[in-house]
């Protein structure tokens, strides 16, 4: 018997049960299994929210993050370089495919379209949604949203459409099944720069991952 | 991890003496305490979500086998390797020769107590792969060469000037004595370990049946570059972490961050599911997941298992008023506090763990923040019984209880002892009506006085109120 068989042999003698399908009474768990599965129903829920928008911002900003607004997005470069210039730091970076074209180099920025490497300082990225709940980005990754823009660069942007925040984690949930089939390799929800409070339990923004996170919401 | 509970009460003695030590601890209190407390009332309906968390973990433990067979299938579907390891030596073994397969040499670690379970880093430098540990706290454990003192916490145990003497030391550097700018020194100190890992291995808060996904939560980040700048993941976890669907975990992350740490959600909640595709930029090209048992499957079907709901947020110890004075060292395994006291002796024998049952008020403030509704004082109470019922207490507890025991069973009797009883110590605690010594109770009244009774027993003064 090898491992795996010895572990499962030793769940069932524990929880006195036969092995799982040979029996017809183990049927029924095996169907009961898989109609749960089939309803993923919901567990106790938030209130609802007035304003996604509002409530979005208002919790992503508790959670550290920096929150702009553009009416377009062509206007997304120039409060890019106004947010870089203040505070004084790098203005040149990497961007997934799907932003390329907007005018960066217009707006003073040098912003490539490819995968962050180490040295670079900016990364700029979308979103597949993003969750007023707790003020939370939801992100896929894929061939054409690299996961390492959002991770490896000390300056994380994001450029998110509005109509793309969902109230809870559940309706982000909901929205993916909806567009494709089955998860993508990583999910990564993101709530703020990175941080860590292991030395005296004090809260410092900037471990291994940004140490600023700005959210753009402009119409995609 | 050795096991070395058995020497809790002398730990607990050179603990609570231990200065820095206590002055440490009480920033844990007010940092995880109060941020708790501060954000646990977000939630709606706090105890209707608590019964529907429970009934999720309840729901995988009563079918565990269904459940992983699903996990597995999905997993496996998505192009994961699944591993099953009866022990932590197990665990060794396979991440050994996984990264033997692979041409591992160097390996990037996040945090993971199931991983301190195994002795895994002391295996793989065994084995000749050399381990990173990449979550702050475990880093400057690696550092200092010893085990983590709390579950969320790694290095609650040490404070800022003894991180800043440790830095200076080992990286050759000037020293910091400000927290950001030693947090800033072991980033840059990591990087460069994290791009040139040949395998990174995680833990795992969750496994989803649904989707044959790992999840993991952090806040560092590193829990996010471990799992997809090297080439190799491995995550390592315990077959009962288990979750059926996308929205039962939900569920669970509303309560996970805030009974952990005071926050509405982590950093970062990353969900892994199969390697990464021939069109995708990053992600590693193999994926393990190594599930360990070390002893769960026997909690199955008994009446401790309920303790296999825990989710590890370490709410219990933090307010455990034991955890807070002695820490998590003293408990002498990978998990101390209350959910410790029962899973230490429940995983590595009872014979190797006598105090830890023993060490709690019973005060019950454990089972009230759980966010699984364990019953942890019950099941305390549960292995002092067994302790009892094998004959595992000393002879001089034994005769205690068996005296009292006969006592409370003879009311005349008991009321005249008693009766006795209280006068002589009201006598004895003098003046001051307070008692130094108590005979056979040394280590209570070392630490404290106790005081004197007024001199009537509750049946005396109940009578005397004219209840007859």
């Amino acid at each position: 018997m090898n491992a795996r068989d010895k572990i499962l042999s030793k769940i069932r003698n524990s929880q006195a049960r036969t092995a799982a399908g040979n029996v017809a009474g183990t049927v029924a768990q095996t169907e009961m299994r898989d109609s749960y599965l089939a309803l993923h129903p919901r567990g106790p829920l938030p209130p609802p929210l007035d304003n996604l928008v509002a409530g979005f911002k208002e919790r992503a900003i508790k959670l550290s993050s920096d929150v702009m607004e553009a009416s377009d997005s062509k206007d997304v470069p120039i409060l890019l370089a106004r947010y870089l210039s203040e505070r004084k730091l790098p203005v040149s970076g990497v961007c997934w495919p799907s932003l390329a074209g907007l005018p960066w180099s217009t707006a003073g920025l040098d912003i490539q379209s490819r995968p962050a490497k180490n040295q670079d300082l900016v990364g700029v990225t979308g979103a597949f949604c993003a969750i007023a709940e707790t003020g939370t980005l939801m992100m896929l990754s894929g061939p054409e949203t690299p996961a390492t823009t959002s991770l490896l660069p000390e300056t994380h942007v994001a450029v998110l459409d509005p109509r793309r925040i969902v109230a809870t984690m559940e309706d982000a949930w909901n929205l993916m099944r909806k567009e494709y089939k089955q998860p993508p390799r990583a999910v990564n929800f993101i709530s703020g720069p990175s941080r860590t409070a292991d030395i005296e339990q004090t809260v410092t923004l900037g471990a291994h991952g940004p140490y600023r996170v700005l959210l753009i919401l402009a119409p995609l | 991890m050795q096991n070395t509970s058995i020497n809790f009460k002398r730990q607990v003695t050179i603990k609570l003496a231990d200065v820095k030590l206590q002055g440490a601890l009480s920033r844990l209190q007010t940092r995880f305490v109060e941020g708790r407390a501060a954000v646990i009332g977000e939630i709606n309906d706090l105890q209707e979500t608590r019964t529907a968390a429970a009934a999720i973990r309840d729901r995988v433990l009563n079918d565990l086998e269904y459940w992983l067979l699903h996990f597995e299938q999905q997993a496996t579907a998505r192009g994961a390797i699944v591993h099953w390891a009866e022990t932590g030596a197990d665990v060794n073994r396979i991440v050994a020769e996984i990264a033997a397969r692979h041409g591992v040499r160097t390996a990037a670690k996040s945090k993971s107590m199931v991983s301190e379970e195994c002795g895994l880093n002391d295996a793989l430098e065994l084995a000749g792969v050399e381990v990173m540990e990449t979550d702050l706290g475990e880093y400057i454990l690696q550092l200092a060469h010893e085990a983590p003192s709390h579950i969320v916490a790694p290095v609650v145990h040490k404070n800022m000037e003894e991180i800043a003497d440790l830095f200076a030391e080992k990286h050759q550097l000037p020293r910091k004595t400000d927290i950001a700018e030693l947090c800033r020194e072991a980033r840059e100190v990591l990087r460069p370990a994290f791009l040139n890992a040949d395998m990174g291995i995680s833990g795992g808060n969750f496994l989803l049946a649904e989707t044959g996904s790992v999840l993991i939560v952090t806040n560092e980040g590193n829990g996010r570059l471990v799992t997809t700048l090297p080439r190799v993941h491995v995550a390592i976890t315990g077959i009962e972490k288990i979750v059926p669907t996308l929205e039962d975990v939900t569920t669970l992350l509303r309560l996970l961050p805030r009974s952990a740490t005071g926050q509405s959600i982590t950093n970062y909640v990353s969900v892994l599911t199969g390697n990464k595709d021939s069109a995708d930029h990053d992600g590693p090209e193999h994926f393990h997941i190594i599930l360990l048992d070390n002893g769960r499957s026997s909690l199955l079907g008994s009446e401790m298992q309920e303790m296999l709901r825990c989710i590890r947020c370490g709410a219990c110890m933090n307010h455990c008023p034991v955890y807070q004075n002695i820490g998590g060292h003293a408990y002498g395994w990978v998990y101390p506090g209350p959910m410790g006291s029962i899973l230490t002796p429940l995983l590595g024998g009872l014979e190797n763990a006598p105090d830890l049952p023993n060490a709690s008020t019973l005060c019950g403030a454990c089972a009230v923040v759980c966010p699984v509704k364990i019953p942890l004082p019950d099941l305390l109470r549960k292995l002092r019984e067994k302790q009892m019922e094998r004959g595992m207490k000393s002879r001089q507890e034994t005769f205690m209880l068996k005296a009292w025991a006969w006592l409370a069973l003879h009311p005349a009797i008991y009321a005249i002892a008693t009766k006795i009883g209280v006068r002589l110590m009201r006598i004895l605690g003098g003046k001051e009506k307070l008692l130094h010594h108590l005979p056979g109770a040394r280590g209570w009244t070392d630490g404290r006085d106790f005081p004197a009774p007024a001199g009537m027993t509750f049946r005396e003064l109940y009578k005397r109120g004219g209840h007859k």
